[in-house]
């Protein structure tokens, strides 16, 4: 859907329909997941057709979305190296939080909050896929104290990655203007020249 | 497999109390591993009682037969050649459940209902609540549940509860020839350890002692061994079972705190929109861009 003519693509059809493959089988994974972890949550079982549809599932989304993101952290990889620029821009990340981001360093493609969102989450998804595996007892048999590590490791991991998703989710709608990028793949350039200045002179020619 | 019940003292993945208004007496099997003679009748009767035949295996060189636990063969003799001052000595021990006073296969359950603890202290398992995630076989420190490769559902020893809740002794303890199982109340099994151990001591077997593990708070299935600091010696008997601190990190303090912690993170995402307000694009900038496009 072309809003404006002048509006810039930030993400292509391909990079979106990755980025929410990636995104579905966090859902349903961080869903079924949390399920197995406290008893409150058992009844997010339901929607998976019962516990063990659940358990038979959860396993198999994982392994989709370990496939997923491998493609999108190439994709995004090289747009993600810190600079010193995003290192000063995490420094004062409170100004931004504050709700005051007028005198932030100018940004490229993706800030310093973002970068290391990149870099957690690829980490993140590391562990979980290693330590996934661990647990995956209807085709691994690992010695016990492997999967009482992996136990621990994807529990933790998977808490701190459902936390980290919810920043995602929400610096996404906090900061107006932005799911569009996600969804039909263009923002508005005074969405470019407010959050990612840098990156706007480079695909505009403007200063 | 467990029965309806109103004396139930633990349900797996469930916060609040499970019907418990019926109190009953907390029972043992005492297993004296000194006079048991490895003839397999407790594993027979085990397989009558349930009803369940497994696989007809092979023979693997020892007297092991079958040679493991599985989802079909609850108990199983584990036979022992160590050698002690000199002499051969033939240790066999019945292995099974232990029907731990604090079950780490019921800490590690994620299904509600699947496992319970009766409050005479068996520890059974709900087969019909199980979702065959295998956690029971994280959690256990003795290695016993087995997930049946047929139906994905963990299996093991039930102290007979169906026998017990009636009033009758569990069919391996009805079965042996020797009267190495005896069934009771746990104070008569202690008692009548206390007996075996100073008998065994007379005759020489000055470290004879009763296995009842405090790590996993005493157990409803106990040992009478002639070589009590050494339990290692019967086919890997744990010295010090315990649930490993991975599991009571993973199942006890994680669990709340990381519920906590996300839904934190929620709410105060929340909070910081209602207090802080959405990150517009300022007006300045819309309105340069608006000249820009109207040049």
């Amino acid at each position: 859907m072309i809003r404006n003519p002048k509006d810039l693509t930030r993400y292509n059809a391909q990079e979106r329909a990755n980025h929410w493959l990636v995104g579905i089988c966090f859902i349903l994974l961080a869903l079924s997941g949390l399920a197995f972890f406290h008893p409150a949550f058992f009844p997010l079982t339901q929607l998976f057709g019962g516990g063990v549809w659940a358990r038979i599932l959860h396993p198999f989304l994982g392994v989709v979305m370990a496939a997923a993101f491998l493609v999108m952290f190439f994709r995004f990889k090289s747009l993600n190296v810190m600079t010193a620029a995003d290192k000063e821009w995490l420094s004062r990340a409170g100004e931004m939080i504050d709700g005051n981001d007028h005198n932030m360093p100018e940004q490229g493609k993706y800030n310093g909050g973002q970068k290391a969102m990149f870099w957690a989450m690829s980490l993140c998804m590391l562990l979980l896929f290693v330590s996934g595996v661990f647990l995956w007892r209807a085709y691994f048999n690992l010695p016990v104290d492997v999967v009482r590590l992996g136990a621990v490791v994807h529990s933790a991991v998977a808490a701190f990655m459902i936390g980290v998703t919810f920043v995602h989710i929400y610096a996404a709608l906090w900061v107006r203007g932005t799911v569009r990028a996600m969804v039909y793949g263009t923002v508005t350039r005074a969405w470019a020249k407010q959050h990612h200045r840098a990156w706007y002179r480079q695909v505009t020619g403007k200063s | 497999m467990a029965l309806q019940s109103l004396d139930i003292a633990r349900r797996s993945a469930t916060t609040t109390p499970a019907p418990g208004v019926r109190q009953t007496t907390e029972v043992a099997k005492l297993i004296d591993v000194s006079t048991c003679i490895g003839c397999k009748a407790c594993q027979a009767a085990c397989m009558e009682w349930n009803d369940i035949r497994d696989e007809v295996g092979s023979c693997s060189g020892v007297f092991d037969n079958p040679v493991d636990l599985t989802a079909k063969s609850w108990t199983v003799m584990r036979f022992a050649e160590v050698e002690e001052k000199g002499k051969l000595e033939w240790l066999i021990r019945k292995d099974g459940c232990m029907h731990c006073a604090d079950p780490g296969c019921l800490k590690a359950c994620p299904a509600p209902g699947a496992i319970i603890q009766y409050a005479n202290g068996i520890v059974d398992f709900h087969q019909e609540n199980c979702i065959g995630c295998g956690y029971c076989v994280t959690g256990c420190p003795f290695n016993i549940p087995r997930i049946s490769q047929e139906d994905n559902k963990a299996y093991k020893c039930t102290l007979c509860s169906d026998r017990v809740a009636i009033g009758q002794a569990p069919a391996c303890a009805k079965a042996c020839p020797t009267g190495a199982i005896q069934f009771g109340s746990k104070e008569q099994m202690t008692d009548y350890a206390a007996k075996r151990v100073g008998d065994l001591k007379s005759r020489g077997y000055d470290k004879a002692g009763l296995y009842d593990p405090q790590g996993v708070g005493g157990t409803h299935v106990m040992y009478v061994l002639h070589h009590a600091d050494r339990p290692e010696l019967y086919r890997g008997l744990p010295g010090n079972p315990s649930i490993s601190p991975l599991v009571s990190l993973w199942k006890g303090f994680a669990k709340p705190l990381a519920s906590v912690a996300m839904a934190a993170v929620a709410l105060g995402s929340l909070f910081h929109f209602v207090m802080k307000g959405p990150n517009e694009v300022s007006k300045e900038l819309e309105d340069e861009m608006e000249k820009e496009d109207a040049q």
